[in-house]
C-alpha cells in the first residue's frame, strides 16, 4: 500500500509541475506585452520598461519560470528600494490590474468558491444517490419513469441558460428570493444560505442526473449478483442485504466519478459564479480575461489544476483502500 | 416473428430452420431501437433540426424572412417590439428582436446552423482523432502506450474551460495572423483546436481500454498467424468492434459541444455578432428580461429542446448498441 501511495503522489507531483511548465510557457509566449499591460493607456515608455525589469520580464524564459516555481515554495519580492513590495510564500506572481498579489486574490475567493462546490457537492450526492436508489428499486414502475424523465430534463439544461432561468424567475419575476450577495456563514448563516440557494440549485439539477444513473446501474448490476442472492436466500433483512451487499459495492464507481467532479467544481462554477454575481474563482478568471490580467490567469488555471490533481490523487487513494485488486495490479 | 419455433404444418422439421428468421447484430440492434418511443422522437426532432439548417437560406426565403434584415415598423418607440410576447405576428412568427425588429425566426434557423455545424464537428475531430490514438496505443503498448496515456492524464488536469476563455483572443489573433480569415472563421478555428486539444481523452481512454482486451482474442490472433500486419489488424479486425461504445459516446458528446457553443457565446468568447448565434441571442435578451422576456424564452426554450432530443437519441442508441441487451427480447 505505501509503495502504491508514494507511486501516486510522485505522479501527482510531476502533473503539477508539468502543467505549471505548460500554463507558464503559453501565457509567456502569447504574442501581448505583459509589461504593457501593466499600466493604463497614458503610459510612457519608461515606465513599461521599468515595470518590465520590476517583474522579471526581460529576463529569459526558463529563468521566469524558475522565479515563479521559487515563489510558490519561498515568496517573492519585486524591485528594490522604495518600490520593493513582497508577495509571501505561496506567491502566484502580482496583478498590476488589481494592485495585488495572485496568491490573496485567489486565496479570497475560495470561502465563496468552496460554499459552492461543497453545498452543491452534498445537494447532488443526496439527490442522485437517493433518486437513483429509488429507481432501482422500483425498477419498470412509475417512479422509476419519472425519475428518469426528470433526469433527462435536467440533463438537458445547459448550465448558464437554468442559473439564468432561475434567477429570473425566484428573483425578478416572483421576487422570492433577494438577489444573491455572499455573506461569510459564521457572520450570517441564514444569509449565507440564502445567497447560495440558486447555485447550489442549478449544480445540483445539473449534476443529479449523472449520478441517479450511476446508481441505478450499479444497484442493478450488483442486486443480479450471486452474493446478494445468498443473502436473500438465508433469509437477511432486506434492508440489510441493500444496505451492506448491495449498496457497498455499488457506490464504489460513484466516488470515483464524485472525487473528480468535485475537483473539477471547486476549480471554479464559472457560469454560476457570473451569473448570480458570486466573486469566486471562476468570476475571478472571467475577470482576468477581460482584463487581460496574465498573473491572474496563470495563477487561476494552476489552482484549478491542483483541485483536479488533489482529489484525483484521494480518489485513487480511497479505490486502493477499498479495493484491493487495485494496489496488488499496476 | 412469433413463427420462430413453429413447425412447419405437416410435420417435417427439416423445415424448421427455413422458418427461423436470420438476423445480423445491425438489424437487432435497428428492432430494439425501433421500440423506444422516446428514442424515435429525439430522432425526429434531430432530423428536423438538420433539415432546417441545412435548407436555413431556402426555407427563410420562402417565409419572406431574413436574419439581418431590420424591421424598425415593428418597434415602438422605445425600441421594443409592438404588441405582446415579444412581438409575435403574422409577419414575424416568433417575434422581433428589441432595438433592431431582426426577426427571431429567421435568426434562430441560422443559428441551427451554427449550432450543429460546431457539433458535428467537434464531434468528428476528437472522435477520429481519440479513435485513432487509442487503438495506437492499445496495440502497440510499451512505450507509445505510456507517453499517449500520460499524455492525457496532463490534459485532463488543466481546467479547460478557463483556459479557453483565456486564450480566446490571443489564439485568434496567432490564427488571423498565420492567413485564416478574420472574425468568424479564425474564431471558429481556434475553438475547434481548443475542443480538440481536450477532446480526444475521453475517446482515447475508452477505445485504448477496448484494444487492449480485443488485442487478445482468438480473432486477432488468427489474423495475426495468417500474416496480417499490425495497420490491417487495427483498422480491419479490431477498430470494427468499437463502433458501439464510439457511436454511444459520440452521440452523447454532440449535444454537450451544441450547449458549449452556446455558452461561450454568451460569455462572449464564442461567435461574433452579428452572425445569428442562440448563445449570442440569450446574451442580448438579458438586458431585456423585463420589458421582453419572450426573447430570453424562445432561444433558450429551442436550445433545450435540441439537446434534449439529443440526448434522448443517444440513450437510445447507447441501449440499442448495446449487445448485453437481453435478445430474446426483439424475438
Amino acid at each position: 500500500m505505501i509503495a502504491y501511495l508514494t507511486r501516486r503522489i510522485l505522479f501527482a507531483g510531476v502533473l503539477l509541475l508539468a502543467v505549471s511548465l505548460f500554463t507558464f510557457l503559453v501565457f509567456a509566449l502569447l504574442p501581448t506585452d505583459p509589461a504593457a499591460l501593466t499600466c493604463g493607456k497614458a503610459c510612457t515608455p519608461e515606465r513599461i520598461e521599468a515595470n518590465r525589469t520590476r517583474l522579471g520580464y526581460d529576463q529569459p524564459l526558463l529563468t521566469q519560470y524558475g522565479k515563479f516555481l521559487k515563489g510558490i515554495v519561498a515568496g517573492r519580492t519585486y524591485g528594490e528600494g522604495q518600490g520593493e513590495f513582497t508577495c509571501g510564500a505561496p506567491s502566484l506572481g502580482y496583478s498590476f490590474s488589481q494592485k495585488d498579489c495572485v496568491t490573496s486574490l485567489i486565496a479570497r475567493t475560495l470561502p465563496v468558491t468552496g460554499s459552492i462546490a461543497i453545498g452543491g457537492f452534498v445537494l447532488w450526492m443526496i439527490f442522485g444517490i437517493g433518486l437513483g436508489m429509488l429507481s432501482a428499486l422500483k425498477r419498470g414502475r412509475w417512479p422509476d419513469r419519472l425519475i428518469s424523465i426528470v433526469s433527462v430534463v435536467g440533463l438537458s439544461f445547459p448550465t448558464f441558460f437554468l442559473a439564468l432561468l432561475l434567477l429570473f424567475i425566484f428573483v425578478i419575476w416572483t421576487q422570492i428570493l433577494p438577489f444573491p450577495s455572499y455573506v461569510s456563514p459564521t457572520e450570517d448563516f441564514f444569509g449565507w444560505c440564502q445567497a447560495l440557494l440558486l447555485p447550489w440549485l442549478t449544480i445540483t439539477i445539473i449534476s443529479s442526473p449523472y449520478y441517479i444513473r450511476l446508481t441505478r446501474f450499479g444497484m442493478l448490476e450488483t442486486m443480479n449478483e450471486d452474493y446478494v442472492r445468498l443473502g436473500i436466500a438465508k433469509g437477511l433483512k432486506r434492508w440489510t442485504v441493500l444496505r451492506k451487499y448491495v449498496l457497498r459495492s455499488a457506490l464504489i464507481p460513484i466516488v470515483t466519478v464524485a472525487g473528480l467532479d468535485f475537483g473539477a467544481t471547486l476549480g471554479g462554477a464559472v457560469f454560476t459564479e457570473s451569473i448570480f454575481s458570486l466573486p469566486g474563482m471562476g468570476r475571478l478568471s472571467i475577470k482576468a480575461v477581460s482584463d487581460s490580467d496574465l498573473p491572474v490567469l496563470v495563477g487561476t488555471t494552476l489552482v484549478a489544476g491542483t483541485f483536479i490533481v488533489v482529489f484525483n490523487l484521494l480518489t485513487d487513494i480511497f479505490y486502493g483502500l477499498v479495493d484491493p485488486r487495485v494496489r496488488i495490479h499496476k | 416473428m412469433t413463427d420462430v419455433l413453429s413447425v412447419d404444418e405437416r410435420g417435417d422439421d427439416s423445415l424448421l430452420v427455413t422458418s427461423i428468421e436470420s438476423k445480423s447484430p445491425k438489424r437487432l440492434s435497428w428492432d430494439r431501437f425501433k421500440r423506444d418511443r422516446f428514442a424515435i422522437a429525439g430522432l425526429g426532432v434531430v432530423v428536423f433540426f438538420l433539415f432546417i439548417a441545412i435548407f436555413a437560406p431556402l426555407i427563410t426565403k420562402i417565409i419572406g424572412i431574413s436574419p439581418n434584415a431590420l424591421d424598425r415598423d415593428s418597434l415602438n418607440d422605445y425600441g421594443l417590439p409592438n404588441g405582446r410576447f415579444g412581438g409575435i405576428s403574422g409577419k414575424h412568427w416568433l417575434g422581433v428582436e428589441p432595438g433592431t425588429g431582426r426577426d427571431i425566426l429567421a435568426r434562430l434557423i441560422y443559428g441551427a446552423r451554427l449550432s450543429l455545424f460546431v457539433g458535428l464537428v467537434a464531434t468528428l475531430i476528437t472522435t477520429s482523432v481519440g479513435m485513432v490514438l487509442g487503438l495506437i496505443a492499445g496495440y502497440l503498448r510499451g512505450r507509445v502506450d505510456t507517453f499517449l496515456s500520460r499524455l492525457s492524464d496532463l490534459v485532463m488536469t488543466f481546467p479547460s474551460l478557463i483556459l479557453t476563455i483565456a486564450l480566446v483572443r490571443p489564439g485568434t489573433q496567432r490564427l488571423e495572423a498565420m492567413g485564416v480569415p478574420e472574425g468568424n472563421p479564425a474564431r471558429l478555428t481556434y475553438l475547434m483546436l481548443v475542443t480538440l486539444f481536450f477532446g480526444w481523452v475521453g475517446f482515447f481512454r475508452i477505445v485504448r481500454g477496448q484494444t487492449l482486451a480485443l488485442r487478445e482474442r482468438e480473432f486477432v490472433e488468427a489474423a495475426r498467424s495468417s500474416g496480417a500486419g499490425p495497420g490491417h489488424i487495427i483498422f480491419r479486425q479490431i477498430a470494427p468492434n468499437l463502433w458501439g461504445p464510439i457511436i454511444a459516446l459520440a452521440s452523447m458528446s454532440l449535444p454537450a459541444y451544441v450547449a458549449y457553443e452556446a455558452a461561450l457565446s454568451f460569455l462572449g468568447v464564442g461567435i461574433i455578432a452579428p452572425t445569428a448565434s442562440w448563445g449570442i441571442m440569450l446574451q442580448d435578451s438579458v438586458h431585456f428580461y423585463r420589458a421582453d422576456p419572450t426573447y430570453f424564452f424562445i432561444p433558450g426554450a429551442t436550445l433545450f429542446v435540441l439537446v434534449m432530443a439529443f440526448y434522448l437519441l443517444s440513450e437510445g442508441l447507447r441501449d440499442a448498441l448495446d449487445p448485453k441487451n437481453d435478445r430474446q427480447q426483439v424475438a
